[in-house]
């Protein structure tokens, strides 16, 4: 990840030091349909009042990854049939918060 | 202009996508999504590699943008369909480029690639063989891109829309909450801009809101005036872009610029007012 560039891989962007949230509040986590990743489908974060702040299309695993500030956040999962879920978490500075969406 | 004119739905690229004539062509924020899988007969554009000069914070030349376009097979009476992930955000960018260099015949496909792959339509990963063109562009339409000294005269005169998130917009984050936060540039937006995030031009699946719901986002909630210039930016001019196809070629308002130097270079330049909070 460039320093210009607002591309994220599906997934999201990786955090640069594998399990060291530095100075970021990470949420992050993986998708599962009976213990299998959900490879097509959306992972999107809301904000507390509800609003759209961010999207990554899930990785091959399932997985998404958003930076986010410190606060309470809302995931919302979509995935092809209609599928949709949600999911509150609170995000920490210098935290990974991981959470895992079965769908 | 009327919607028809700038979006097609679904249906009509898989009826059309191989008619000759038309170019379907992905331009994704996740560069490598093309590859796993992608309309049929679509090309791919790498809004990075493609599209932005190597070296220079710029775009790539009048030159260059003729030298992909043939390359990829792109002639000037083709009409090109793009489409895109996370609501046409780098699609919508990828039409700017291609209005700012004259080609007019250009559509996004409304919803992009989310609203297709969740209607698990087909994604093929067969790459189409486009014979080689000889594109001519025109020189850059500067009426649609403004520039640092333009967004500067703008302040308390004409509409400035920051089309980043509230927290962006506030100073509390740098960049996308899906992106490292590792600008070091300062944090704020251009006073007197109003904050409408580009994403509430859309709905959930990637669509364009109805037109009367557009007026009212900017108009009666944001409070622009429609009767003056306006003047969009983000943090690298992407999703400003996206904000410009809307207030440009879905409402028809005739002065509208996208900034693309945006709030990376606003941000760092030397003694231009910032503000900082939410918005009022």
């Amino acid at each position: 990840m460039t320093a210009d560039g607002c591309g994220a891989p599906a997934g999201g962007a990786p955090v640069s030091a594998a399990t060291d949230a530095g100075a970021q509040a990470v949420v992050q986590g993986k998708v599962t349909r009976d213990g299998s990743a959900v490879a097509v489908g959306y992972a999107r974060l809301l904000n507390s009042g509800g609003d759209f702040v961010a999207e990554v299309p899930l990785g091959e695993d399932g997985g998404f990854r958003f930076f986010a500030a410190p606060g309470s956040w809302t995931l919302r999962v979509l995935a092809p049939g209609n599928v949709r879920a949600e999911r509150v978490v609170s995000a920490d500075t210098g935290k990974i918060t991981e959470l895992e969406v079965a769908v | 202009m009327s919607r028809s004119d700038v979006l097609v739905d679904a249906e009509w690229v898989e009826a059309h996508g191989g008619d000759p004539g038309v170019v379907l062509v992905e331009v994704d924020e996740d560069t490598s999504a093309y590859d796993k899988g992608h309309i049929r007969n679509a090309v791919k554009i790498d809004w990075k590699t493609d599209l932005q000069d190597p070296v220079r914070r710029d775009f790539v030349d009048k030159a260059g943008f003729e030298a992909l376009l043939s390359e990829r097979g792109i002639a000037n009476d083709d009409t090109v369909i793009l489409y895109g992930g996370n609501n046409n955000w780098f699609a919508a960018y990828a039409y700017w480029y291609f209005r700012l260099y004259g080609h007019n015949n250009v559509k996004l496909l409304d919803g992009g690639r989310k609203k297709w792959e969740l209607e698990s339509r087909e994604l093929v990963t067969e790459v189409p063989q486009r014979a080689r063109t000889s594109y001519h562009a025109q020189e850059q339409d500067q009426s649609i891109r403004a520039f640092r000294d333009e967004v500067v005269a703008a302040i308390g005169n004409d509409n400035l829309v920051d089309v980043r998130s509230p927290d962006e917009f506030a100073g509390r984050l740098l960049a996308p909450a899906h992106l490292p936060q590792e600008q070091a540039q300062r944090g704020g937006h251009v006073p007197t801009a109003k904050n409408v995030p580009w994403s509430k031009a859309a709905d959930e699946d990637g669509t364009f809101k109805s037109d009367e719901a557009l007026r009212a986002l900017y108009g009666d909630e944001a409070g622009l005036d429609f009767s003056k210039d306006t003047i969009a930016y983000c943090r690298i001019g992407e999703r400003s872009a996206h904000t410009w196809f809307v207030l440009h070629e879905l409402l028809g308002q005739p002065n509208v610029k996208n900034y693309d130097g945006s709030w990376t270079e606003y941000g760092s330049l030397v003694g231009v007012p910032i503000e900082l909070g939410d918005a009022k």
